[in-house]
């Protein structure tokens, strides 16, 4: 009873926030309801079983990305709304589309079965929680059988990272730099000019 | 009262529903867009973590922090290029993205 009420809880505080997400008028409460969306699913997630990828999801998200959509926002001086003006315009088309979509998944969602032999296919089959919890089970295969994807995930992190700096970093052509290189490069001869200046005469 | 795989997939599908909504009636606010690819990626993710859960296999959850990664990554080259656009154009309208003629 008591799991099916806390399903319920978060499952409803989600989806709320997420309508709310696309329909606040402000995108700094856009942004605050996205947090609130992503705190329940992180609850969705703990009562999956998932305790790490809640947390990670409160850590990464919670705490990082969403902070940098705030700053954004707040950061761009931007008339919002002006932006939502065709808001009821998009609204017909936007909710037919909406409207196709979840029929479409409703359609899969009630008639798809699990094959009979799917459980013979587990390619890692969870460990039971008396034995090992979830954060270490997922620890087990994530740094052996998967570590070259964990590798290619620090790979993606690592080129979004340099991306968003070289996208955004700002060079004013008016403050003159130190630039060492060519410093190193002077030489005797470019540095000075030595001249025979003859006595009465000037240059 | 037994809440099954189906519950899940349910609030996964909404959220997805959601989401490919609000890239549809915000099209002239670029940062609600990527707000809304946020929803969708959340709703595959907790599409996989359900399916990992209720089959027993713990690679949806290896597959779902992968997800996770490159949703992180994306968010932050998209604002990345929003702030940059900003800085050039002095606006984040959708129809003001318009250099190739595209």
């Amino acid at each position: 009873m008591i799991p099916a009420l806390f399903f319920y809880l978060f499952a409803g505080i989600c989806v709320a926030s997420a309508f709310l997400v696309i329909a606040s008028k402000n995108p700094v409460h856009s942004v605050l309801f996205l947090i609130l969306a992503f705190s329940n699913a992180a609850g969705l997630f703990i009562l999956l079983g998932a305790e790490f990828l809640a947390m990670i999801l409160v850590i990464v998200y919670v705490g990082a990305v969403m902070v940098l959509f705030l700053f954004v926002v707040m950061m761009l001086d931007v008339n919002f709304a002006e932006l939502r003006q065709g808001f009821l315009q998009y609204l017909p088309i936007g909710g037919v589309i909406g409207i196709v979509m979840l029929v479409e998944l409703a359609l899969v969602a009630l008639t798809w079965v699990t094959a009979p032999d799917a459980q013979q296919a587990l390619a890692a089959p969870t460990p039971p929680i008396a034995r090992m919890l979830n954060t270490e089970a997922l620890g087990h295969i994530l740094y052996t059988r998967y570590v070259y994807f964990f590798q290619a995930a620090g790979m993606v992190l690592l080129v979004a990272m340099i991306g968003a700096i070289v996208l955004t970093l700002h060079h004013k052509p008016k403050v003159r730099r130190q630039s060492i290189a060519e410093q190193n490069a002077r030489t005797k001869a470019t540095a000075i000019e030595i001249v025979q200046v003859r006595s009465g005469q000037g240059l | 009262m037994l809440i099954g795989l189906g519950h899940y997939l349910t609030v996964a599908a909404i959220l997805f529903t959601i989401g490919v909504l609000g890239i549809f009636i915000n099209r002239k606010n670029v940062i609600i867009i990527l707000m809304s690819i946020e929803l969708i990626l959340l709703s595959v993710n907790i599409n996989l973590v359900s399916f990992s859960s209720f089959l027993g296999d713990l690679v949806g959850q290896v597959y779902a922090l992968l997800v996770l990664t490159v949703a992180a990554a994306e968010a932050a080259i998209g604002l990345a290029i929003l702030v940059a656009f900003f800085r050039n154009r002095g606006s984040i309208a959708v129809e003001d993205i318009n250099l190739m003629k595209g």
